[in-house]
């Protein structure tokens, strides 16, 4: 047996097996990350609110999400809840240990982004007599949102590579399916490279889509930015 | 007084804002104590007193932006009361400029003015915009409507500040100290967009050091120190005899 063989590894790496996976892989994060958003929102909400009760549950899901490990949340969701009656499939019990997982860290990300808009901005608004919903949609949402996306980033990278877990629990995405390759050839190394090298792709486009992100956003703060047009006028 | 005191009289009520007996507290720290001030329509009050002497609490809780504690305070009669109705009706008859400007950075200029017009008073956006550009160009600021705040000057932004609180068309402004975060050179163009003002007959209640300011534009001044109103009196008789020891020292601290 070679140590490495180059040959194998560039065709694991247009193996359509393995491009399957990636697009679950891409699936698979892209599903977190919005359901992930959602929830995380709502207990970030709650976690700020004055209401001890939604207070207390946030807290104590963010605690508990955030201190076990995902491999454990996911196994037990895909063993556990079929014993409750409930049946899932795979895809679905995969898809919702990555949301609860990743609102608990989403949830803390938007919490700080929140506590970072200077209350002068509340404030202002206050003054001026803006309802409380358009202040939080027009005046702090947008301003957080801004503060969230570097750490955002961050999470759905970590989320990217995490999808690799679902594998355990026989998700075929493209770590799963890098093992059944395996297990056919015995290429270790090749496969694993060849997985490797999509999981970089992908979080280097997802570093791009971040980039793009940080720079629209921060638009209004670059003292040289150009004006914009005027708009519906 | 007579039935006046715990109801607002409306429209009847001769004082734009009138406060009585109240006080602020921080846990166990009195910011305000006993503080009774009377402001009459079209009356332009200068509030000044030494750092921590409780102006900023002050004309923070004529609009609630803090919650006093105890006592009265009336705005155009309005009982200002602890709930989002009553805050919010007062809030209606008062416009506030705060120190930092406070203008919403990821706005340009035209939509940190037409927000407020078109959230609280429901105005169509071509109404609130003319609104605002009527406003800018009162504050010769009209050409920048489409920047961003970070994009102005520290000057040029506190006057669009200014143009956006005209929006809402206040019958009381409040200034805290507003030219207190600016270069030297940027103070007199603010200061002049406040007097500006004078001429429409706004109640103003200004908390400020700039003096000749005062001494211009002031019906009154009113000299605070540890949290109480320690001594109110016209700008000539305050400057040129201040009847207080406290206020006679402050005056020496700053004009040296
Ligand atoms: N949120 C708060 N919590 C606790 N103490 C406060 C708070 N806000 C103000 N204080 C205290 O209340 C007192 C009055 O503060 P205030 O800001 O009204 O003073 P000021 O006269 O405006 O001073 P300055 O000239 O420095 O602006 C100060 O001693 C301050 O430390
Ligand atoms: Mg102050």
């Amino acid at each position: 047996m070679r140590f490495f063989d180059p040959a194998a590894f560039v065709d694991y790496l247009f193996n359509h097996f393995l491009m399957g996976g990636v697009l679950v892989t891409i699936g698979l994060t892209l599903a977190s990350v919005a359901g992930g958003l959602v929830l995380g929102m709502i207990i970030a909400l709650m976690r700020m609110s004055q209401n001890l009760a939604l207070y207390g549950f946030a807290r104590t899901y963010i605690w508990f999400f955030r201190g076990t490990p995902l491999l454990i949340q996911l196994v037990v969701i895909y063993t556990g809840l079929p014993q409750l009656g409930i049946k899932l499939g795979v895809i679905n019990s995969a898809l919702i240990g990555l949301i609860l997982h990743e609102a608990s860290y989403l949830a803390e990300i938007i919490r700080s982004g929140f506590m970072s808009v200077p209350q002068g901005q509340r404030e202002a608004a206050w003054a001026l007599s803006v309802p409380r919903r358009t202040i939080f949609w027009r005046v702090t949402l947008p301003q957080a949102f801004r503060l969230m996306i570097p750490p955002f980033g961050n999470s759905v990278n970590s989320l990217l590579k995490a999808t690799s877990l679902a594998s355990v629990i026989s998700v075929e995405e493209i770590m799963r399916r890098s093992d059944m390759l395996m297990q056919e050839h015995f290429q270790i190394l090749e496969v694993y490279a060849a997985a490797a090298v999509y999981y970089l792709l992908l979080v280097s486009v997802w570093d791009l889509i971040q980039q793009r992100l940080e720079s629209h956003f921060g638009r209004s703060l670059d003292r040289n930015a150009k004006s914009t047009p005027a708009k519906r006028r | 007084m007579t039935n006046d005191t715990h109801h607002g009289l409306g429209e009847k009520d001769q004082y734009a804002v009138r406060m009585e007996a109240v006080y602020k507290r921080y846990g166990d720290f009195t910011a305000l104590t006993e503080i009774d001030l009377k402001v009459g329509k079209g009356e332009r009050i200068v509030i000044c007193g030494p750092s921590g002497s409780g102006k900023s609490t002050l004309i923070r809780c004529i609009n609630h932006i803090e919650k006093h504690d105890e006592g009265l305070i009336f705005v155009n009669g309005i009982e200002l009361q602890h709930n989002p109705k009553s805050i919010d009706r007062v809030r209606r008859e008062t416009g506030m400029v705060f120190q930092n400007f406070n203008l919403f950075p990821h706005m340009t200029i035209l939509e940190n003015c037409v927000l407020a017009p078109m959230s609280a008073h429901r105005l169509s956006r071509k109404d609130a915009e003319d609104r605002a550009r009527a406003l800018l160009e009162r504050v010769h600021i009209a050409d920048q409507a489409q920047k961003f705040p970070a994009q102005l000057s520290g000057g040029q932004q506190q006057r669009v500040a200014i143009a956006r609180a005209l929006c809402m068309q206040p019958k009381v402004m409040l200034f805290d100290e507003p030219t207190s975060a600016l270069d030297p050179e940027m103070v007199k163009e603010v200061l002049e967009t406040m007097k500006s003002l004078v001429g429409d007959g706004m109640t103003m209640i200004c908390v400020t050091h700039e003096m000749g300011f005062a001494r211009e534009v002031a019906d009154r001044v009113v000299f605070m120190d540890r949290g109480r109103i320690v001594e109110q009196a016209p700008p000539d008789q305050f400057f040129t005899a201040p009847q207080t020891e406290r206020a006679r020292y402050f005056l020496d601290q700053i004009i040296h």
